[in-house]
């Protein structure tokens, strides 16, 4: 069966060692994490963990049930229809042309975020794609580290 | 009320109707000691090894389908829980286990006996709990049990900090339990219900495939009346045998790596199988693209994530085994034809007079197969039936007529040698007007051979009847039919002296030899009411048949030598 790429949005519980429940599940039963992301969601005792994970469809739905299984776990959402976003910091060197990269940035939804004596920060949030292509894009700029931040996804 | 918060934990335990619990004191857990000696609302068991407290709280489980309690301190008592709590997490055994931890202050420091316990058991526990706060205690010990004993059933830890079980509070036990992230379909979809009734009114060849489920769902009554009234034939699984009863005609046997042909014919040529609380487990499958290769599948489980793991389904029910069943005696009544399924019957007849579940006996040596057949005749269906792990499990399961449910206590899913003995222990506090007996081999016994202490000081006449082969046995037969006879640390010849180590920890033994001698050890068994080993030198060399070699297709199977063909 050919593989998907799904992202999974899951809402849980905010406590201690929910985290480790859905990482060790995915660990333990073999299945992959592209990227993981985790933050409390305002005004409630709950955290929203977004995953992108690939698989074939059936294990993408044995991904979604064993989710479902955990006790903390209060929903679990894979939908092809999600507004995906990720986030990428980029450091250059200050010899690199500032004007070329804040353009670059910009047409990437971003621009530079930071300036320091030898350094300067581009910073960039888009599809998980067009960040792959960003950071094609600016491979000639000699990036002395790039960090990126993992998807966060919300249903359409 | 104000007290500690040992006194809540013993307190809750009391308000869950708890009679025994089975443990093993220690630092962590000593101040919930404490309290359990000025009670007497329930009776505590002192194993002699921690796992044995859990597969002996398992045992009281499986037999009466409460929920089981054991009770271990921090590091390494929690850590020597950790193989019952796998097995019961395995075969969806309802248990709750107590672990004492370091105190709050400590936890992270490599403190003394500090391990994490959360982190290790999360994997084979259905839920567990570390208690941060004394408040919190009441519900997580109520929530604990409910998450237990609900749903698909499973463990669950509570590891209880030292100074939690020292701090005094107010004990408030709640009523009932609010878990908004947790709620069990129980009920089962009546549009797929319907549907999968279509399904089997249309079938020729159905099937019902009985799993473990049937079993802890109690559901026995309903799936005999199910195959009665359709009169279509039915297998069980190693963790169903007893659902339907052995006498019943239309029981096939148990299936899989080691099922009778006409069971595992039937599943191969089956055009509906009627999945009843099973998993469709690798040792039941066999090589998945052959398994039940004409069949459309009903799957009823109440997990949905057992559904379509394996196999694809066609009429997924996600629903207690209990609540489906009755619907789809609903919708089957006054419609369905046994008639229908008259040539089915008559050709799974005709595979089980060709090959029927057999062995050669003999007089000069005793067949391990003619023991259990032989318990079975003297003890029939009285008694309870725990096993160990290997060949002799796997004898027991084929040959012991087993007449009901909870009558057949083994560790299924994750095999575990040394669950028999404990595992009895607590079958027999949970009735203890059965004669219970662990049918075990030579390996396997030595793992928690200390219990014969626990089981003469407490005064539970469990009956271990070892096959002894002086072998690992299973170990043993793969080596001889895919390993060239290469008997890699497997020839257990040198061994203790099972009668004199039982006597050593007070209890009764044996040695037998000749069949005569068997009849005569059982029954003088049974009469001294005494902890017991009966120690019976078995054909060396036996093999248990039909075994479809792993990874091939059901319908392969290597069949038992015929008499004169040996």
């Amino acid at each position: 069966m050919e593989n998907v790429r799904r992202v999974i949005s899951v809402v849980v519980e905010n406590e201690s060692s929910v985290l480790s429940r859905i990482s060790g599940l995915f660990a333990g039963r073999g299945y992959n994490i592209e990227t993981l992301t985790v933050a409390p969601i305002p005004n409630t005792n709950h955290s929203h963990i977004t995953i992108a994970t690939k698989g074939s469809p059936r294990l993408m739905e044995q991904i979604i049930k064993q989710l479902h299984k955990l006790v903390p776990v209060y929903k679990v959402v894979e939908h092809s229809e999600m507004v995906e976003k990720e986030m990428v910091l980029v450091k250059f060197p200050i010899e690199e042309s500032l004007s070329d990269i804040e353009a670059l940035c910009g047409a990437y939804n971003g621009g530079i975020v930071n300036v320091g004596v030898d350094m300067f920060i581009g910073m960039v949030a888009d599809e998980p794609f067009r960040i792959k292509h960003f950071i094609e894009a600016v491979e000639r700029y000699n990036p002395k580290e790039i960090v990126r931040g993992g998807v966060v996804a919300i249903e359409r | 009320m104000k007290m500690n918060g040992a006194q809540m934990v013993c307190e809750a335990l009391i308000a869950e109707g708890v009679k025994t619990v089975f443990g093993y004191p220690g630092g962590a857990i000593m101040n919930v000691y404490d309290e359990i000696y000025k009670q007497d609302g329930f009776e505590h068991i002192l194993n002699r090894h921690e796992q044995a407290s859990v597969h002996a709280a398992d045992g009281y489980a499986r037999a009466n389908g409460e929920v089981g309690v054991a009770m271990v301190t921090s590091g390494p008592g929690f850590t020597n829980a950790v193989t019952g709590l796998a097995t019961a997490y395995m075969d969806s055994i309802p248990m709750v286990v107590i672990s004492g931890q370091v105190p709050l202050s400590l936890i992270g420091t490599d403190g003394f006996q500090e391990i994490d316990a959360i982190g290790i058991s999360r994997p084979c526990t259905k839920h567990n709990f570390l208690v941060r706060e004394l408040s919190e205690l009441p519900r997580i010990m109520k929530e604990a049990f409910h998450i237990a004993r609900t749903g698909r059933p499973g463990p669950v830890l509570v590891d209880v900090p030292k100074d939690i079980t020292a701090e005094f509070g107010e004990f408030v036990y709640p009523d009932s339990v609010n878990i908004p992230s947790y709620s069990p379909t129980i009920k089962g979809n009546q549009r797929q219900i319907d549907k999968a009734v279509e399904a089997i009114l249309k079938a020729k060849k159905p099937l019902l495939y009985i799993g473990g489920g049937a079993v802890l769902s109690n559901a026995s009554d309903l799936v005999r009346k199910l195959a009665e009234m359709s009169q279509i034939p039915a297998v069980e699984t190693l963790m169903a045998r007893g659902v339907m009863g052995a006498k019943n005609p239309l029981l096939l046997g148990m299936l899989g790596m080691h099922g009778n042909y006409s069971s595992n014919m039937a599943m191969s040529e089956t055009d509906l199988v009627i999945s009843l609380g099973a998993r469709f487990d690798d040792r039941v499958t066999g090589k998945l693209s052959e398994f039940a290769k004409y069949a459309d599948v009903i799957h009823v489980d109440i997990d949905p994530a057992n559904i379509g793991k394996l196999v694809d389904v066609d009429y997924p029910i996600v629903g207690d085994v209990t609540e489906v069943i009755e619907k789809m005696i609903l919708g089957l009544k006054s419609k369905v034809k046994p008639e229908r399924y008259a040539d089915w019957r008559e050709v799974l007849e005709r595979y089980d007079n060709l090959h029927p579940q057999s062995f050669i006996d003999t007089d000069d040596v005793i067949k391990p197969q003619w023991v259990i057949e032989r318990i079975g005749e003297l003890v029939g269906e009285q008694a309870i039936i725990t096993s160990d792990v290997g060949q002799h499990q796997m004898w027991a399961a084929q040959h012991y007529p087993f007449d009901r449910p909870r009558q057949w206590i083994n560790s299924g899913g994750l095999g575990t040698m040394g669950f028999g003995f404990p595992a009895a222990l607590g079958a027999k506090k949970a009735h203890p007007q059965k004669t219970v007996i662990n049918i075990t081999g030579d390996g396997s016994i030595l793992m928690n051979v200390q219990e014969l202490v626990t089981a003469a000081e407490y005064k539970i006449p469990v009956i271990n009847v070892i096959l002894n082969n002086h072998f690992l046995g299973m170990v043993r037969q793969w080596q001889t039919f895919f390993y060239e006879e290469r008997y890699s640390s497997t020839d257990l010849s040198f061994q203790p002296n099972y009668k004199a180590l039982a006597e050593a920890c007070h209890g009764i033994g044996y040695d037998v030899t000749t069949k005569a001698e068997f009849d005569a050890a059982l029954k003088d068994a049974i009469e001294k009411d005494r902890v017991a080993f009966i120690n019976v030198q078995v054909a060396r060399f036996e093999n248990v048949f039909p075994m479809v070699p792993a990874a091939s297709a059901l319908y392969n199977m290597m069949l038992p030598p015929k008499e004169g063909e040996q």
